[in-house]
Parts: structure tokens; sequence; C-alpha cells
């Protein structure tokens, strides 16, 4: 296995300066989220712009996933607005594709990977499913997209982890979102697919204006891809390009404990972040994939 | 040994027995595309355990309507409609599902002991609800239950694609705007109302035989979602019109029958499946570390 170090061209050269001009794809402002006494996140205002990459990081517990579920109208505010194109989101949307944590099909499951991506494409719609011209060749473009075409025919209970969720990205990108939400999608992923599935990501939202907010606990996959960060730790939050946030002083001042951050051959690791708030993730996959 | 077997397969005066239960076959018919239909979708949204649940209450349902000489298939409505909506709005996970469907059970299934104590009429009719009596159905029953499963049928194909989606992808489906809990519900409606049919033909501790055994036959040979529910409906079919036409002359009841053809059929997919599924399956890329 190889290390995977930076991509050879280095970061995007996408402007990462927020883009005030364009109307936004997700507008929170002034969000708040408490559970009792709790607050996961108040006064959270973020702006994302047509194209831009967001990691999302912090400790478990931290209101990674809530955030997720307030922008798929799953959890309500307890204060403030969300909007998605302008309008206050709903349950689910037409223009979010969604990647969820890798969870592996039950066997005897009755989809084979083509089926997998055409749910995508009119999985939402009434009436038994047409072998449509126009579904079948979207479906062939996004399987040769997610370079799966080899395995179009094969139960997806069949393929490996790596493999199924190849095919959720294909799955979520099918309908050409607006918005790509990524929930953990690198999870349990060996290191050659959490390359691919993030670079499929990239390449999507290169190749359509996509937004896409990642959740993430390690964001070396994806540090090449990203523009700004969104670090959530016991109820505090920054937001600003990686190299901005991901400081030993910002980090340290949100743990309210000394943190250090290091940065060494275009991979960031964070070190000291208390135990329990699961930032230490980065270090357990560290020392397993440094060789 | 002859004279035992000669009880089981009796062909005589067979034509003319043919033309009395043609309706009872149509009907057959009929349930066999319902069975095969949602079996598939039974199978992937994990509730074949619910399935059963949903007939005892059935069957206490029916024996209800039997003591008070109501319509059968009325009171078989009721039982399982309230105990597919009870188990659909309380069991939305699965473990969930599975204690309320315990407790929902041998609360059914006592009622309906207790119900069909306290009946007077005929045994053959106690008997029927708990292991099927087609024959015994009259005609204005089977035209009741035809309705049903065709109504089954075409809400089925309604919602077919977001039903798909929703089973097999639930947290998916949502982000995508699917209605996945309220089709969740429209579902158990419509496997209520599936089982509630079924019970008249092969009897509430039978229903597995249909709305599980045929799906789960299919499945061990296809994955794909176009032949998974063809194939289905083929076996369903097959074993209920079978069960009927095999049944006709000895005067057992119909359910052995059917449930022997669907649990063959279910042994030979089985049987094939196995030697199909390690050599469909090439090696693509390098190998992934999976989940737990």
């Amino acid at each position: 296995m190889t290390e995977p170090g930076p991509k050879p061209d280095g970061p995007t050269p996408v402007d990462t300066s927020p883009i005030d001009r364009v109307s936004p794809v997700l507008s929170l402002r002034a969000a708040t989220l408490r559970f009792g006494a709790r607050s996961l996140w108040s006064n959270l205002n973020l702006d994302v712009a047509p194209g831009e990459f967001i990691a999302v990081l912090g400790p478990n517990g931290s209101g990674k996933t809530t955030l997720i579920r307030t922008i798929l109208g799953q959890q309500p505010l307890t204060s403030g607005t969300i909007e998605l194109l302008g309008r206050p989101v709903g349950h689910g949307s037409r223009a979010i594709g969604y990647i969820p944590q890798q969870k592996l099909f039950a066997q005897g499951t009755p989809l084979r990977a083509r089926d997998l991506i055409a749910l995508g494409v009119d999985g939402h719609r009434w009436g038994v499913p047409r072998s449509s011209r126009r579904v079948r060749a979207r479906v062939d473009e996004v399987l040769e997209a997610v370079n799966a075409t080899d395995y179009a025919d094969v139960p997806v209970a069949l393929l490996s982890g790596g493999e199924q969720q190849r095919l959720r990205v294909g799955q979520a990108i099918a309908a050409n979102p607006r918005l790509l939400l990524g929930d953990e999608p690198l999870l349990s992923l060996d290191l050659h697919h959490q390359r691919v599935v993030s670079e499929l990501i990239d390449g999507q939202r290169r190749a359509s204006g996509a937004s896409v907010i990642f959740i993430t606990h390690d964001i070396n996959p994806v540090l090449p891809f990203v523009d700004r960060v969104l670090y959530l730790v016991g109820g505090l939050f920054r937001i600003g390009p990686p190299e901005e946030v991901l400081r030993s002083e910002v980090l340290s001042y949100m743990y309210d404990t000394p943190v250090e951050v290091i940065h060494s051959r275009g991979r960031v690791a964070v070190l000291g972040a208390p135990e329990g708030y699961g930032v230490h993730d980065h270090l357990e996959h560290h020392r397993r994939t440094e060789p | 040994m002859d004279e035992f077997w000669g009880r089981i397969f009796d062909f005589s005066d067979y034509g003319a027995l043919l033309v009395l239960v043609q309706n009872s076959i149509i009907a057959g018919a009929l349930l066999g595309i319902v069975g095969g239909l949602i079996g598939p979708f039974v199978m992937s949204r994990d509730l074949a355990f619910a399935v059963h649940g949903i007939s005892e209450l059935s069957f206490a349902g029916a024996a209800a309507a039997l003591l008070l000489g109501a319509n059968v298939v009325a009171g078989s409505l009721v039982g399982s409609l309230a105990a597919a909506i009870l188990i659909g709005v309380l069991g939305t996970r699965a473990r969930d599902r599975n204690s309320i469907t315990a407790v929902l059970m041998p609360f059914g299934l006592g009622l309906g002991i207790l119900f069909l104590a306290l009946y007077d009429g005929r045994t053959a009719n106690k008997f029927g609800l708990l292991t099927g009596q087609i024959v015994a159905v009259d005609n204005p029953q089977l035209t009741l239950l035809s309705i049903i499963s065709i109504v089954v049928i075409a809400s089925l194909f309604v919602m077919w694609r977001p039903l798909s989606f929703a089973s097999v992808d639930g947290d998916v489906a949502r982000a995508r705007g699917v209605p996945v809990d309220a089709i969740g519900i429209a579902f158990m409606v419509l496997l209520g109302l599936a089982t509630a049919v079924s019970i008249q033909i092969v009897g509430a501790l039978l229903v597995l035989a249909l709305l599980v055994t045929p799906a789960a036959a299919a499945m061990r040979v296809t994955s794909s979602p176009l032949i998974t529910p063809l194939l289905s409906v083929l076996f369903a079919v097959v074993a209920v019109v079978g069960g009927i036409l095999l049944a006709l002359g000895g005067g057992l009841p119909i359910s052995p029958y059917i449930t022997t053809i669907s649990f063959l059929i279910w042994l030979v997919c089985r049987i094939v499946g196995n030697r199909r599924v390690p050599s469909s399956r090439r090696m693509v890329s390098g190998g992934a570390i999976h989940a737990d």
C-alpha cells in the first residue's frame, strides 16, 4: 500500500475566498442547535458557494452528523434559519446527493450495481421502473465515471466495501445534484478507495459545479480539494481555509487544552486533543498508515 | 401404502371437480401474484417475522367474525390491518418491530383460540382458519378476495420505484426527498391486506409459504430487480394453483400441498443459487476493509 501523499499538482487552484456575488447553494444564518442545556453550535453563519468544498471536522458528539440532519430537514434548528437554494430546507431534496457511511448491503439484496445507480436517477418517481434509453444512457455514463463498468451487472451485495462505496458516489451524482453531502463516506475504506472516492467527489464538483459538504474524522484524504474547514468542538466552531483553522493556537483554544497541529509532507496531524473528543482517531489512523 | 398415496392423490372424477373449483383457481392465481410481488419487499424490509404476527391477529379477527356471524374476510381484514399498522407505526427499527411482533403474536393466537372455543358451528370452519380451506370459501367471498388482491397489485405497481428505493436504501431515499415513512406505513397496509387474503386460502399458520418462501427462492437465483419479482410470482402461482389442483380429489386441506410445492421450489433454488454465487463474482480491484 502506498502512502497517499498530496496530489502531484498540489492544492487545487480554487478561489478560497467566500464568493459573495453568487447566490449560495446553502445558507445558514445565526443557526443554533441546542439539546437541553447542551449547545451543539450557536450563531453559525455559513454560506456555501457553488463548487465550494467544505470539510466538517470535529470530535464525536460535536454535532457534525446533526448538521447533515439539519440540512436534510430531519432536525429543526433551535433558532436561526437554514436555506437550500434560497428556500427553507424541506424533508430531503432532489438537489441533494447524499453519500452515507459505508453500510454493506445485505446478502440477497435484489440489486445489481447498475440498479443502484438507476435508483439515483429516477428512484424517487412513482410507478414501475421504465428502462428508457435516457435512463440507461445516464446509468452507463455514471458507471463509467466511477469506474464501475466492469462490475455493472454484479449483485451489489457481492461487491467489496470499496466498490459499494464507489457506487454510492455514483448514485449520489447520477442526478447532477447541486449539493453533495458526505457523512463520513471514507470510514472503513482502505487508503486506495479513500483516495478514489475523494477524487470522484472532487471530479463531480469540478464537472458540474456542485458544492460539497464532507464530514470526516480525517481531513488528509480530502485536504488537496478542501476550500474551507468547519471545525466543531464542544459548542464552538471555526470556519476558514484549512491553513487558518488547523493551527495549534486555534485548536488549543477550542479544546481548551494544549493541542499541537503538525503539517508535514502535505498532511495534517492533530496531537494531544483530549480523549473522548474523538480526534485521537487521527493518530490511530496515522499509526496504521505510516510505513 | 397404496391406500395412503391414494388418499393424498386422488384424480377420479377430476373433470367434474375442476369445473366446481375454477373460481377458486382464479382467486388462487391472483393470490399467487400478490404473494409473489409483495414477497421481495417483505424480504428487503426484513418483515418476515412481522408477517407471521399480522397473520395471527388476522386469525383472531376472523375467529371473532365467525363467532359473531359476521363476514369472515372482513373480520380477518380488521385484525390484520390493526396489527400491520401497529407494527408499522411502532416498529420502525428492526429490533422494536421484532419485539412488538413477538408480543402481538401470542395475544392474537390466544384471542382466536378463545373465539373458536366459544363458537358452536362446524369444526371444519374452525380448523380452516388456521390451516386454510379455499374450497370452503363461497363465491361472493372469492369476489371480495379477488378485488382486494387487485387493489394490492395495483398499489404496488404505483409505488414500486420509491418503495424499492426506500426498502434497500432508506437513508439515501429520504435524503432525496422520498417520503420513506409514509411509504412504510402504506406498505404495511398492503401487507395487512395481502395477509388477510392469504389466510383464507392457506390459513394463518402457513401464510409465510406464500408471502415469503417464493421471494426467498427467487432471491437465491437472481439479483435483477426485474427478474426477482417475476420469478417470485411464477413460484407463488405454481405453488397455489398446483396445490389446489393436486388437493382437489383427496378431500384433504389444500395448504400442505401449497407449502410443500413452495418449499421444494425454494430447495431447488437454494441448491442452484449456491452453485451460482462463487462463479459470478470476479475480483475486480484491490480488496477493501469491510465494516464490522
